[in-house]
């Protein structure tokens, strides 16, 4: 935990982001609005007396306040998902529209891959890349499970995605929900942090650039990318918006967001991050009881 | 060589593995041998389950691996290698083409026909793989298992004493319980079924099936 000491001048009441750091943290499923409807699913919990509390910001996403429910109807027809509250906020911020062609840069084991497909009504395409084969088997089954049609599952490094196979057709949405140290998973692995380095953290905040660029790349001028981590490294987070920034055409957006979040930092260990970056939202395990989360929303602007 | 070639001179192509190729529309478009076509494919969804052909207008079928079929919500240039597209359906090349748990799942509640209905304890067995002898007076061969979800613990327990599955086409009533349920959008389809010699095989894969309390 000390680890998490280097972020107590960024953090509001340091005291409840620890504590909160140190519960376990409570399970959640999204229903998969593929083959079910909310309320259907919301009504085979229910006959099988599993409690749950819907979240406000989020139609479809339940979390439970008991223990994590065993294997049950709902689950076994695909109709819920395993994934954490705070998991699905880069999907729901990339809001993709029916129809659109999207990148899913980092898709294993396919929680967002799906969560997008169910936010298109399983219509256009969602590509989802990953350099993992095992993760991509992952992948694959939860996408069958779920029904979901509408994905191209690519195996490759996101830094180097080929558009070839698709007619070199442009993106118009791209969620970069990268690798990280994965500091704000820290409640439901709690040894998250036993192998945590400064030059781990800044030798995978190189490939986050590599992909981030790779995505706004290949995305239609007008169009959406998102940046996501489930870590609170400002190296592994704005840093690597601003490279993009400063590399790249695109420029940083404000976004609604129904969780209590703070602000994206403007700058870190002296070093300055553009003031658009205060737009992007930082979300702590103490704010919403969820785990940790960085999103940032950027919109490709023209070369 | 000679034998390698077709009587107007070209190599005829054969399946390739390692990438997707569009299912032919018809057989007049066929190049590849034993490759099912699309028309055989829809044709199979309606003639043996009722599924509407139109179910399928705004999707594309490709071959990857000898005989498995897969459904996409799109289109893509063929041929295409990259890893997936879309989901498995069906597998062909084989007697009897065998559709996929997670097809019937996914599309399974547009089927009129060969719906098998399973009360709550039978179809608890049938989610863990087991095999159980059932009464059917419909078709032998591959069925879609279907059941009432959300209705509590007790599965449909007011038919008590009514142990056997019920077809739809055997109900007494004028209305089959499946298009009763279909109404009410209770029944929901589980996977395929093989029905043979009066036993109903799961064929629910190794990796899908579960334990469920009854």
């Amino acid at each position: 935990m000390e680890v998490l000491d280097r972020y107590e001048s960024i953090v509001d009441d340091f005291a409840a982001f620890t504590a909160a750091c140190e519960r376990p943290l409570p399970s959640a499923v999204r229903v998969n609005t593929i083959k079910t409807t909310v309320e259907r699913a919301r009504a085979a919990l229910d006959a099988e007396d599993i409690t749950y509390d819907p979240v406000d910001w989020y139609p479809g996403l339940l979390k439970f306040p008991d223990d994590q429910p065993g294997t049950n109807w709902p689950y076994f027809h695909g109709w819920i998902y395993g994934q954490e509250e705070v998991s699905a906020v880069p999907a729901e911020v990339l809001d993709p529209e029916p129809g659109e062609r999207v990148w899913d840069a980092c898709a294993a084991p396919g929680s967002k891959t799906s969560q997008l497909a169910a936010l298109m009504d399983d219509d256009g395409v969602v590509v989802a890349t990953d350099s993992n084969l095992g993760r991509l088997s992952a992948l694959r089954s939860n996408a069958e499970r779920l029904g979901v049609t509408n994905v191209a599952v690519t195996h490759e490094d996101a830094r180097n995605h080929s558009l070839k196979p698709f007619d070199n057709a442009e993106y118009d949405r791209a969620l970069v929900d990268v690798p990280c140290s994965c500091e704000g998973t820290i409640r439901k692995n709690p040894d998250a942090l036993d192998d945590w380095e400064y030059d781990h953290v800044k030798g995978i905040s190189g490939v986050q650039k590599g992909v981030l660029r790779r995505a706004v790349q290949a995305t239609k001028e007008g169009g959406t990318v998102v940046y996501s981590t489930c870590t609170f490294a400002p190296e592994e987070n704005e840093a690597v918006v601003q490279h993009a920034l400063e590399t790249e055409s695109c420029r940083v957006v404000d976004f609604d967001l129904g969780l209590e979040h703070s602000p994206g930092l403007t700058e870190w260990d002296g070093e300055a991050f553009d003031s658009s970056l205060a737009n992007a939202a930082r979300i702590y395990p103490h704010q919403n009881d969820t785990g940790g989360f960085f999103v940032a929303k950027l919109e490709v602007t023209a070369e | 060589m000679s034998d390698e070639r077709d009587g107007d001179g070209t190599v005829p192509e054969t399946n390739d593995g390692q990438r997707f190729d569009r299912l032919p529309t018809t057989e007049a478009e066929r190049t590849v041998e034993g490759r099912a076509t699309r028309e055989e494919v829809v044709t199979l969804f309606a003639d043996r389950f009722g599924i509407p052909p139109e179910t399928f207008d705004d999707y594309t079928f490709w071959e990857k691996g000898a005989g498995k079929i897969w459904i996409y919500a799109g289109d893509a240039s063929t041929p295409l290698e990259i890893e997936a597209i879309g989901m498995t359906c069906l597998r062909t090349r084989q007697e009897h083409w065998k559709p996929t748990t997670d097809f019937v799942q996914r599309f399974g509640q547009h089927a009129t026909e060969c719906v098998i209905e399973l009360e709550r304890e039978q179809a608890r067995r049938f989610a863990t793989g087991e095999d159980q002898e059932l009464e059917w007076d419909g078709d032998w061969g591959y069925l879609i298992a279907a059941h009432e979800v959300g209705v509590g613990s007790e599965g449909r327990s007011s038919r008590d004493g009514e142990s056997e599955a019920r077809s739809a086409s055997n109900s007494s009533s004028g209305r089959s319980p499946r298009e009763e349920a279909v109404e009410r959008e209770a029944l929901e389809p589980l996977g395929v079924g093989l029905y043979v010699h009066g036993e109903l095989r799961s064929m629910v894969p190794k990796g899908r099936q579960r334990d469920l309390e009854s």
